[in-house]
């Protein structure tokens, strides 16, 4: 495997009572798109939170570009944030600004830029997503696919080395699910970028994604490429991978024999 | 045994709130403040925040003033100390009625907004978006909006006696007939500037902190759900509403009781 | 809204607030004139102070010139003592002579003190400033008659008070004189 660019080792966080992960561990590769897939609730937005370094682990490490997150200070952390940045499954545009002001956001932030270069720099990304026809419209005038994009243009503003997708495809047609699959595809072959989708779209992510990591109950339960995953002997990667309805994971939510309840209940 | 496992939990986590909100406040506050980006940012805020209550301020302020100089006539008259109206109306105004009834306006009008803002901020994950990009949400979100309500409410609370007391003037001396010169004079020889005006307005600037933190606060440690965030507003009026009255027996107890 | 609209709105509030405070600071209040002027000290012992607060106004002939700053007994003699603040124009111009009253305004009113000045001479004025007095100017009064008055000057006692008249008291001496005729 080639370098990567983020590594998780041994990573166990728990919310409360409930263990999340235990002792779980991959690697991100760099340059390449990478999916982590599970059903829901297994905690994969966790995973993305952990990995900005917004949430700690309990045990284990976590190193982006061989630096380890949780060890770092706020400054470290924030520096290394400017690397990153995440597209967050709502979007999560400014709503008291403009398309164009929320891509020129980090810019006025975090450069000097002056504002000639920045409208030139904004116009760029947002032509690259599609919407530099789109730029003066305020955030609740966008469709969910629209504002999804120009989320993604607000995150590439400042060309980061690796950008995390959180359900990205969540709730989106069908068209506007094809541009963000070419979107994502396109970008990380131009930008050079690694990027790491979080999400339970099989089919669009297995088209793009080199490298995939499949979770469930607490940890990796296969990983590789998307052939082999097709090919992975699990029950489990099979009967997620394929949608069946019945398996590993059972149709039935746990619960005392039907039954038992059944006749428990005529007899009260 | 439930029962006092059930209120040990609820104090504990009481006290929990209690330094999740003091982390917050020290988090927005204690940093050099940068006043290329923030001047704008608070002037944003003042208008949202400030602005936005002057009507219901001067309105509300008029109707109170209006009603004080009928109610304190109908009983001052009955003594024929009907030119005491001025000092009634001035000093209850601005010893209790100007900052009290200001900040429970407050708290209902911006209070909430801010409250609402914030958890709609957290649940659209905005908040999370501007952690990502590197920038401390506590000091670019949170800041400004406290500065914002710390400054206006006070100025809120002036001009609310001020407008109450042209309400009283508008009732007692045009409509009822208190001698306009005698209205003035006595209500000046009774109202002293750092008794009555000064220790108003520190009432009015705790109050500020009490009511923007209290909103800042719920709206920031609020479930980010819409449930969660209807719940936060509703706390935010109650909270602070109670804060207030309770904080004002406080301070009126070591300002005035001497 | 444009950040331009925003900024003159906002100047607008602020500035509502600014006049606010002037009018009450001005119109409503009485600051500047006998509020924060400066002020010296004195104190008279009573034999009863009736309902006498702090604060209350203590005038020369109707016209407030300082306010009471305490009240309270004095260890050995178990007398009321009033400390008043006055203002610092009139130091040095009353006499020792000088009488001080507790009365009401009304029937109903407040009760303040009422001081009945006697004028101090001017050698006793010269030498209450602190400066230095011409002997050869004593052609006063006072000096006639040989009775040596002092300025009042800042914490200095006031003997000749009148105590405040109370209710009971009054009854209570109208119906002994009653019984006594």
């Amino acid at each position: 495997m080639s370098q990567s660019i983020i590594e998780i080792k041994d990573v166990t966080f728990s919310r409360g009572d409930r263990t999340i992960y235990k002792n779980m561990s991959f690697s991100v590769p760099k340059g390449k798109i990478t999916a982590i897939m599970g059903p829901s609730g297994i905690g994969k937005t966790t995973m993305l939170r952990l990995i900005g370094g917004q949430l700690k682990p309990d045990s284990g490490d976590i190193t982006f570009e061989g630096q380890s997150v949780p060890g770092m200070t706020r400054a470290e952390l924030y520096e290394a944030r400017t690397k990153m940045s995440m597209l967050f499954q709502s979007g999560a545009l400014f709503t008291d600004m403009s398309v164009f002001d929320n891509v020129a956001f980090p810019l006025r932030e975090h450069t000097q830029l002056s504002e000639e270069l920045i409208r030139l720099v904004v116009l760029m990304k947002l032509q690259a997503v599609g919407l530099r026809g789109a730029r003066d419209l305020m955030p609740s005038e966008l469709s969910g696919g629209m504002a999804r994009r120009a989320a993604l243009a607000r995150s590439i503003a400042l060309d980061p080395e690796l950008i995390m997708y959180d359900e990205p495809f969540a709730g989106q047609d069908p068209i506007s699910m094809g541009v963000l699959v070419r979107l994502i595809k396109s970008l990380n072959q131009v930008l050079g970028l690694s990027s790491l989708i979080v999400t339970h779209d099989v089919t669009e992510v297995l088209s793009i994604a080199d490298h995939v990591v499949i979770i469930a109950e607490q940890g990796v339960i296969g990983s590789g490429s998307p052939e082999q995953m097709l090919r992975h002997s699990s029950p489990l990667v099979q009967q997620f991978l394929k949608g069946l309805s019945d398996g590993p994971v059972p149709f039935h939510f746990k619960a005392a024999p039907y039954e038992d309840e059944l006749l428990l209940g005529a007899q009260q | 045994m439930d029962f006092l496992q059930a209120l040990g939990h609820k104090t504990l986590s009481r006290f929990a709130s209690l330094g999740r909100a003091t982390r917050m406040l020290l988090g927005a506050l204690l940093s050099m403040p940068n006043f290329k980006k923030g001047t704008p940012l608070l002037i944003k805020q003042l208008y949202m925040v400030g602005h936005q209550s002057l009507l219901i301020i001067m309105v509300s302020g008029l109707f109170i003033g209006m009603v004080l100089a009928l109610q304190g006539y109908t009983v001052l008259v009955g003594y024929g100390a009907e030119d005491s109206l001025g000092p009634l109306v001035a000093l209850s105004l601005l010893r209790e009625l100007g900052p009290v009834v200001t900040a429970l306006l407050f708290a209902g009008r911006a209070g909430s907004a801010l409250t609402a803002e914030i958890g709609l901020m957290k649940a659209t994950e905005q908040l999370s978006s501007l952690e990502m990009m590197a920038i401390d949400p506590l000091k670019r979100v949170v800041a400004p909006r406290f500065w914002a309500g710390f400054i206006s409410m006070p100025l809120l609370a002036l001009i609310f006696s001020a407008v109450a007391i042209i309400g009283a003037h508008l009732v007692g001396v045009d409509w009822l007939g208190v001698d306009s010169g005698s209205f003035w004079s006595i209500m000046q020889s009774q109202v002293s500037f750092q008794q009555d005006i000064l220790n108003g307005m520190i009432k009015s600037f705790v109050f500020a902190l009490i009511v923007t933190w209290i909103a800042l606060y719920k709206g920031y440690d609020c479930v980010p759900t819409s449930e969660g965030i209807s719940k936060a507003t509703t706390e935010t009026v109650v909270h602070s509403s109670l804060a207030v009255l309770g904080f004002d027996f406080l301070l009126t107890a070591v300002m005035f009781s001497s | 809204m444009n950040t331009r609209k925003i900024e003159i709105l906002v100047g607008l509030f602020v500035a509502l607030g600014v006049a606010a405070f002037a009018v009450l600071a001005l119109k409503v209040a009485n600051s500047g004139i006998s509020g924060n002027g400066e002020t010296y000290t004195l104190s008279a012992k009573f034999e009863n102070i009736g309902s006498l607060k702090t604060r209350a106004p203590i005038k020369v002939g109707g016209v407030v010139i300082g306010r009471v700053e305490s009240i309270y007994i004095h260890p050995q003699e178990f007398l009321p003592v009033v400390n008043m603040s006055i203002d610092a124009n009139y130091e040095c111009q009353f006499s020792d002579t000088t009488t001080v009253s507790i009365l009401t305004s009304g029937i109903l009113g407040e009760q303040y003190l009422g001081i009945s000045p006697v004028i101090a001479a001017e050698s006793a004025k010269q030498t209450c400033l602190g400066n230095d007095v011409a002997s050869d100017t004593g052609s006063e009064l006072d000096d006639l008659f040989g009775v040596e008055s002092v300025a009042l000057k800042d914490g200095d006692m006031l003997t000749d008070t009148k105590s405040a008249l109370v209710l009971e008291e009054l009854i209570g001496q109208f119906l002994f004189n009653q019984g006594g005729e």
